[in-house]
This record gives C-alpha cells, sequence and structure tokens, in this order.
C-alpha cells in the first residue's frame, strides 16, 4: 500500500516537472509546477512531516506560484517563438544531467544504509507541529529571528526594484 | 516499502529536471521555475533524511527546521528575483535569455 | 656632584651644547663658541676632580637593549684609571683648542657649524673613553668618524675637502668592518660585549688560541682604520684639508689616538694572545718606519705633521705589543698629544700669519716676525724629535727599550725612525723659521693674537715637562723600565738625535728649495696610486658588471617576462566571459558535476 501510494505521487511529481521543462507555453509551465509542488506535499505526508507538507502547500503552490502567474500575466508573454535549436546547448546540457544522474545512481546504489526501509516511529500519532515549534523557537532563534529581518530587507528590496524611473 | 533510497532517486531525478530547465530553456521565467525545482528537490531529501534517522524514536526535527528555512528563503528570493525581471523586461523588452549578452568581453 | 653623576654630566654636556648651538648657533657667533667652550671647560674640572677622588664604583650601567640573556647591551660608564687620565687628555686639549679657533676661525665661513661639529666630535670621543663594552665603543667609533666627516668636510665647497672628507670615513669603515666582527667573534664566545665580562671569560679560551687571536686581530683592524696604520693610513694627510685646529684635536691628539685607547682597553685580551701582539707589533714597526720616511720629503705644512702624527701612533701601536702593560703606550699617547697638538696649533699659527698659504717653500725667517710662535714650536720640536729631558724622549724612548728587549728587529727599525723623527722635524723648524723669506706672505707675516698665543703656552708646559713627572714623580702613569736594555741603545739615541739635527741644519739653514730630492717618498711610496688603480679598475669594473645584470638579467628576465606573461594569459581568459547566462550555468554544472566525481572516485 505505502510502496503503491509513493510510487503514485513521485511519478505524478516528476511527470507534471518533465512538464514545466518541456511545455512551450509559460503558463501551462507555471501550472505544471503547481501541480509538481502538490505532488511533493503528498510525498511529504508520506514521511509524517505534516506540517512541512501544510508549509509547502500554503507557501510555495499558494504563495510563490501565485505571484508566478501574476507576473507572467503582467508582461503579458506569448509562447516562445521556435528558435534555432543551439546543438551545443543540448550537447552541454546532456552532459551535465547525464553526469549527475549518474553520480546518482552509483551512490545509491553503492550505500548499504540507504537500503533501509522506514522505521518505526515511538508514537504514531505525534504533533511534529509542536515538535517543530519547540526545536524552531529553542535551537534556533537567532536564525528565525534573522529570516524575519530578511524577509524584511527583500520586501524593500522588491519595492524598490520595481519602482518606475520618474522621467 | 519504498527505502531510503527510493525517496533519494525521487529527489535527484527532479534536481536533474530542474537543472535541464535552466540549461536548455531560454525564457527567464521558466529558467527561474527550474531553480525553484531544484530547491525543491533538496527539501524532499531533506525530508527524508529526517525520517529515516530517527532521534529518540521521533525524526530528527532538525532537518524540517532547516527545510522551513529553505521555503523561507525561496519565497523570499523568488519575490526579488521576479522584480530583477521585471526590471530587466522594462529595460530590454524581451524575456530571452540569449538577448541578454551586454557583459561580455 | 659624585663620582657617579660626574662622568655622565662630561659625557653629556658636549652633546647638549651641540644640539642647542645646532639651534640658535647661527645667530650669534660668540654664543656658539661660547657654548661649546663652556661644555668644553665643563668637561674639563670635572674630569680633573675625579682624577684626584678616590676610586669609587668603577663601572655604573643600565640596560639598553635587553633581550634576554642571548643579548643584552648595557649603557655603561667605567671610570677606571686609565679612563681618568684619557678624560685629562681629552677634554684638556679639546679645552685650550676650542679657545684657539675662536682666533683661527675669525675670518672663516661656517663657524657655528664648525662648533657645533666640535661639540658633537667631544660627546662622541668621551663616548669613547668612558664606554665600558664593546657595542657602546663601537657605536661612538662610527659616531666619532662622522664628526671627524663634517669637520673636515667644512670647507664642502672645496672639491679636495669633499672628498678627503669621504675618504676618511670610508677608509675608516673598511676598518671597523673588521673591528665588528672581532666584537661579534667575542660576543659568540662568551655571549657578553661587556669588557670585565670577557676580561673574566678569558681563561675559558685556553684550550682555542687562535679563536682569541683572529678575534683581537680582527679587532685591532679597528684600530688599522682609525688610527691610520698601514695599509689604511692614506686618509690622514688628506684630512689635513679641514681647519688646523680640527687637525690638531682630532687627527693628531684624540680621535687617532682612539684607535690607541681601545687596545689599551682590552689589553688583558691582548695579553692572552701573543701571536696577535705580533702582528700588532709588525703593523705597527712597519707603518712608524714607512711614514717616517714619507715625512722627509712633504712640502706642506701640515702634511708633515701628518705624516709624523702616522709614525708616532706606529710606535704607540709597537708599544701595545712589547709592553708589560698599558701603561707604557698610554704615557707616549699622552705626550705625543700634548706635543703634536702644540706643533698643528703652531702651524695653525703660521698659517694664518701667511695668510693661509701652506707650502713651506714659500715660508722662511718667520722667526722674527712671529718670535712667540716660534719658541712654542722649538719646544714642541724638541719634545718630538725625542731630546733629552723633555717628555717626548722619555715616552719613546721607553717603547724604543721595550722594543728593543723583546722584538729586536722592530726595536733597531723603530731607532733609525727615531733619527728620521729628529730630522724631518727640524728640516720643518729651519725651512720655516730660518733663512730667508721666500715669499711676499713671508716678508709681511705678523704674530698671531693672543688668544691663539695661550694655548701654545699651555701645551708647550706639559711637552717639556710631562715626561719628568712621570718617570721621576710617578705622576698618571705607573710605567716600568725594561731590564736588560743594552747600553748602548741610550747613547745611539741621543747620537741620532744629534745627528738629525745637524744634518736637518747643515741641509736646509738656507735652502731656498729642497736640495734632496727622493720621488718615491714625494709621492708617499705609491700607496695612494694603487688604491686609485683598485678603486678605478677593480671596484668600478665590478660596478659594470653589475649594472649589466642589472639591465639585462633582473629588468629583462625577472620583471619583464613574468609581466608579459601574466598578460598574456589574462588577455587568453578574458574570452571566457560570454555574457550568456546559459553558458555560466554551464561552466557551473561541469565544475559541480566534476567535484562530485573526484569526490565519489575515493
Amino acid at each position: 500500500m505505502q510502496l503503491a501510494l509513493f510510487c503514485a505521487f513521485s511519478i505524478l511529481t516528476l511527470l507534471f516537472a518533465a512538464g514545466v521543462v518541456f511545455l512551450r507555453n509559460p503558463v501551462s509551465s507555471a501550472m505544471c509546477l503547481v501541480m509538481s509542488f502538490i505532488g511533493l506535499a503528498a510525498l511529504f505526508v508520506t514521511l509524517d512531516a505534516y506540517f512541512i507538507a501544510v508549509v509547502q502547500v500554503l507557501v510555495y503552490a499558494g504563495a510563490v506560484m501565485v505571484l508566478f502567474l501574476f507576473i507572467i500575466m503582467l508582461l503579458d508573454l506569448r509562447a516562445e517563438k521556435q528558435r534555432s535549436v543551439k546543438l551545443a546547448a543540448w550537447v552541454g546540457g546532456g552532459i551535465v544531467i547525464g553526469g549527475f544522474v549518474s553520480c546518482l545512481a552509483k551512490v545509491l546504489a553503492s550505500l548499504p544504509a540507504l537500503q533501509a526501509t522506514k522505521p518505526p516511529l515511538l508514537q504514531p500519532d505525534i504533533n511534529d507541529v509542536a515538535a517543530i515549534g519547540e526545536t524552531l523557537f529553542r535551537n534556533y532563534n537567532l536564525p528565525f529571528q534573522i529570516i524575519g529581518v530578511l524577509l524584511l530587507v527583500s520586501t524593500i528590496g522588491v519595492v524598490v526594484l520595481s519602482r518606475k524611473e520618474l522621467k | 516499502m519504498p527505502t531510503l533510497a527510493h525517496y533519494l532517486l525521487v529527489s535527484g531525478l527532479l534536481f536533474s529536471l530542474g537543472l535541464a530547465g535552466v540549461l536548455l530553456r531560454r525564457n527567464i521565467l521558466v529558467i527561474f521555475m527550474g531553480l525553484e525545482l531544484m530547491l525543491n528537490a533538496a527539501n524532499l531529501s531533506l525530508v527524508s533524511f529526517s525520517r529515516f534517522n530517527l532521534m529518540e524514536g521521533l525524526p530528527n526535527y532538525n532537518a524540517q527546521v532547516f527545510v522551513f528555512f529553505i521555503i523561507t528563503v525561496a519565497a523570499a528570493e523568488v519575490a526579488v528575483g521576479l522584480a530583477i525581471i521585471v526590471a530587466l523586461f522594462r529595460a530590454k523588452q524581451t524575456i530571452h535569455v540569449e538577448d541578454l549578452d551586454t557583459l561580455k568581453f | 656632584m659624585s663620582t657617579v653623576t660626574a662622568p655622565w654630566i662630561i659625557l653629556f654636556t658636549p652633546l647638549a651644547a651641540a644640539v642647542i648651538i645646532l639651534f640658535v648657533g647661527r645667530l650669534s657667533k660668540p654664543l656658539s663658541a661660547g657654548l661649546a667652550i663652556a661644555a668644553a671647560a665643563t668637561g674639563c674640572v670635572l674630569s680633573w676632580w675625579l682624577y684626584f677622588q678616590p676610586p669609587g664604583p668603577e663601572s655604573l650601567q643600565f640596560y639598553w637593549l635587553d633581550f634576554g640573556d642571548a643579548f643584552r647591551v648595557p649603557i655603561g660608564v667605567t671610570i677606571d684609571h686609565l679612563a681618568k687620565v684619557m678624560l685629562i687628555v681629552v677634554t684638556t686639549i679639546a679645552t685650550l683648542v676650542f679657545t684657539y679657533s675662536i682666533g683661527y676661525m675669525r675670518t672663516e665661513e661656517g663657524y657655528w657649524r664648525y662648533f657645533a661639529g666640535l661639540a658633537l666630535f667631544l660627546f662622541s670621543m668621551l663616548g669613547i673613553v668612558l664606554a665600558d663594552n664593546f657595542l657602546m665603543m663601537f657605536i661612538f667609533w662610527e659616531l666619532v668618524g662622522v664628526s671627524s666627516y663634517i669637520l673636515i668636510g667644512h670647507y664642502f665647497s672645496k672639491d679636495s675637502a669633499a672628498d678627503a672628507s669621504k675618504q676618511a670615513f670610508i677608509v675608516n669603515r673598511i676598518g671597523d668592518f673588521g673591528f665588528l666582527l672581532g666584537i661579534l667573534f667575542f660576543w659568540a664566545a662568551t655571549g657578553s660585549v661587556v669588557f670585565a665580562d670577557i676580561e673574566k671569560s678569558i681563561p675559558l679560551f685556553a684550550g682555542f688560541p687562535i679563536f682569541l687571536t683572529v678575534a683581537a686581530v680582527l679587532v685591532f683592524c679597528g684600530t688599522v682604520g682609525k688610527s691610520a696604520q698601514l695599509p689604511l693610513h692614506v686618509w690622514l694627510p688628506n684630512s689635513m684639508e679641514g681647519p688646523t685646529p680640527v687637525s690638531s684635536l682630532l687627527h693628531a691628539a684624540t680621535m687617532v689616538a682612539a684607535g690607541v685607547y681601545m687596545l689599551a682597553r682590552i689589553f688583558p685580551i691582548l695579553e692572552a694572545a701573543p701571536m696577535a701582539r705580533d702582528v700588532i707589533a709588525w703593523v705597527g714597526g712597519f707603518t712608524c718606519f714607512a711614514a717616517a720616511l714619507m715625512a722627509t720629503q712633504q712640502d706642506d705644512i701640515k702634511r708633515i705633521l701628518a705624516y709624523s702624527t702616522i709614525s708616532q701612533l706606529g710606535y704607540m701601536v709597537l708599544g701595545v705589543a712589547v709592553s708589560p702593560s698599558w701603561n707604557e703606550p698610554m704615557f707616549h699617547l699622552f705626550t705625543h698629544a700634548a706635543f703634536k697638538c702644540l706643533l698643528f696649533l703652531c702651524a695653525g699659527s703660521v698659517i694664518v700669519g701667511m695668510h693661509h698659504e701652506q707650502n713651506i717653500w714659500k715660508m722662511g725667517a718667520l722667526k722674527n716676525k712671529m718670535p712667540f710662535t716660534f719658541l712654542a714650536t722649538c719646544a714642541g720640536a724638541l719634545a718630538l724629535a725625542g731630546c733629552p729631558l723633555t717628555s717626548g724622549y722619555y715616552s719613546k724612548d721607553l717603547i724604543i727599550a721595550w722594543a728593543v728587549t723583546e722584538k729586536p728587529f722592530l726595536g733597531w727599525l723603530a731607532v733609525a725612525t727615531a733619527g728620521l723623527t729628529a730630522f724631518y722635524t727640524f728640516r720643518l723648524l729651519f725651512v720655516v723659521f730660518l733663512g730667508r723669506p721666500r715669499d711676499e706672505h713671508a716678508k709681511s707675516a705678523h704674530e698671531s693674537p693672543l688668544i691663539m698665543l695661550i694655548p701654545l703656552a699651555c701645551l708647550a708646559v706639559p711637552s717639556l715637562i710631562a715626561g719628568l713627572l712621570v718617570t721621576k714623580g710617578g705622576w698618571f702613569f705607573q710605567i716600568e723600565e725594561p731590564e736588560h736594555v743594552p747600553h748602548i741603545l741610550h747613547y745611539v739615541l741621543w747620537a741620532l738625535f744629534a745627528a738629525g739635527v745637524g744634518g736637518a741644519w747643515l741641509l736646509y739653514r738656507n735652502a731656498a728649495k729642497d736640495p734632496v730630492s727622493i720621488p718615491a717618498f714625494a709621492n708617499r711610496l705609491y700607496i695612494d696610486n694603487v688604491y686609485n688603480w683598485f678603486v678605478k679598475n677593480i671596484q668600478d669594473g665590478g660596478a659594470a658588471v653589475l649594472s649589466w645584470a642589472d639591465r639585462w638579467v633582473v629588468d629583462l628576465l625577472i620583471v619583464q617576462v613574468p609581466s608579459k606573461l601574466t598578460w598574456t594569459c589574462g588577455f587568453a581568459l578574458r574570452f571566457l566571459q560570454l555574457g550568456n547566462i546559459q553558458a555560466y550555468a554551464f561552466f557551473f554544472g561541469i565544475g559541480v558535476v566534476g567535484l562530485l566525481y573526484f569526490l565519489l572516485s575515493k
């Protein structure tokens, strides 16, 4: 059962991710990305990381992608006109990706520790929001505050960057 | 039962797809989406490690806090990056990455 | 005032005077002269006072450089008997010369510069006298060289004076190189540069006599430079380009005697190194003889006296090598300071009277025009030539007696030199003061002002009686006569004195020009020519080679090649900047994948 669910969600995620890369229309790419994120959130749930799954949907699929779509609409983009396919780019890309995937396969096959299955949890129903909250506010309080400042800074940066030049 | 290797394989393939998007597509926004895919692949691998390496019977929440921070930073980065792309579009009237090549020798 | 503070006051008053003169001296001539004389007089009074104090703590020091046990350099003063006697010599003669300078330099340029230089010199010389360790002595040794450079080059607009001052400094430096090596040897062996410490550790050298000999000979190199021994004597005659009081103070009485003083200071070390003493003896003996030969044919009044100084310094150095203690050579240093300074000041008086003409063959019959100067010169000449009962007789003949006993060849060489000394001294006297005036200036010469004559009188007294005071009265020094002196020695010396004076009388009494002409001596044994050849060919040749190396090797190979190479590499790498973002992403990805492969292959 678990395996079937895992396979279903992972294939979903990967298919839509491929759609992001290979579809022409940028709006289609954005939609595929949203679906990919939702698939990913499902995978997080299979890993018992409920809080992260919800945050993923809320922030990524809900906020970030909406922003993307806004910008696509703002810039009023059409489908990419077909330009000549540059062979050099495809070969280069192929080399890099091929190399990376082969590394990945080698590592995954060689380490026995990676072949372990999911170990059982102490309590099946854990309140992981509380647990994450405790870790976050107890051990990582300072980085948390800094993240707040970072968000403030990026907000200011966005406002500054998107000002129209006054003629 | 899915093993850690399965999850890491999915994460790796997701990362490669994102990398392919960055290297092969010529629309800036799609390149940016590829970037987001790569970040998410990293998140997935972090969460799987958190679940598979238990600390006192519970998942290792340090990794999940890390993922929380990554998501936050990614959101901020998307905001700023899109603002830059908008400014670039206003200046150059193009989103085709090959047209942005004035900083060359 | 105590014996602890007095040496420091003596040492630093001249420095204070020099500094003040440097700042305010140009405002008023009497001020510059007054400050310098006040400093010298203070030193003189305190030195005499110190001499009569009972012996107190002999060495006072504080640490100037302290690097722990490895290297510790104190600044301190030694006030043992040797230092007290030398203090008296230096300060008394300095006071007299400063006073004389007021008259001599009245019409000369650079008055305040001159007195500042003299005050600086006095400070440096006192530093050498009072130093209690090698390093402090070396520092003041160099300072004395600097003061000498400043004072010889007083008339710096004259090329000959500028060259002479440079030569003096450079030749001294050559000697000082050896000196410094010697100091380093002593420090390496004993871990200290303080004289007292080194003397205490002499027994440790018992197993390594060669080491001690080499170190002592190296230290002696300093004396060869500073006290103008062969072969580094060439600077002293040229240093006569400076004003005459400078010549009398520095290059007759005190600075050149510093070399001998230094040897006296390290006498216990020399006693432990008999081979070093042999080297010293031979150098001193040959210097003494060769310089006397050269003096017989010089025509400039100051150069005769300069070669005479070199010869007498040779006597002192020979004395260090053959005497049982430092008393004998220091006795000769004492008397020589008095009579040679007197002779130089008389020469200065003659020069001023002759309106700065220095060639003796343009003078003549000055005894009527400058009677007092004539009498003073007679006193000095008698002392220098070794007339019995004068100071020079006692001190010089004492050294000759020891030399004949210890090293007969050098001893009899010194005896021959004594005859030559009498000869050239009276040659000078007869040509300048007797005979007929040979020149306009000689006819219209006049006696010098009183302020120049008083120091002459003051110096004539010790020139005549100091010998008796020391030998019969036991003042200042504890000298020993050698046993087994051949009786014939004293008769030979008296005979040579008479022969020298007689020969000079016969040849030069009424001579219009020099009847004797020996080019080798007149050209100073061609040693100067050897040095000139060396500098012109070897040194300039070496410089030319280095210049070529600098232009072609350093400039081209070492500087141009790497710079051109770097530029070319930079130019080639510039083409990697494509401007295309995806190209950059590609390079990035290739790098990461490569790194992964590299890490995973381990």
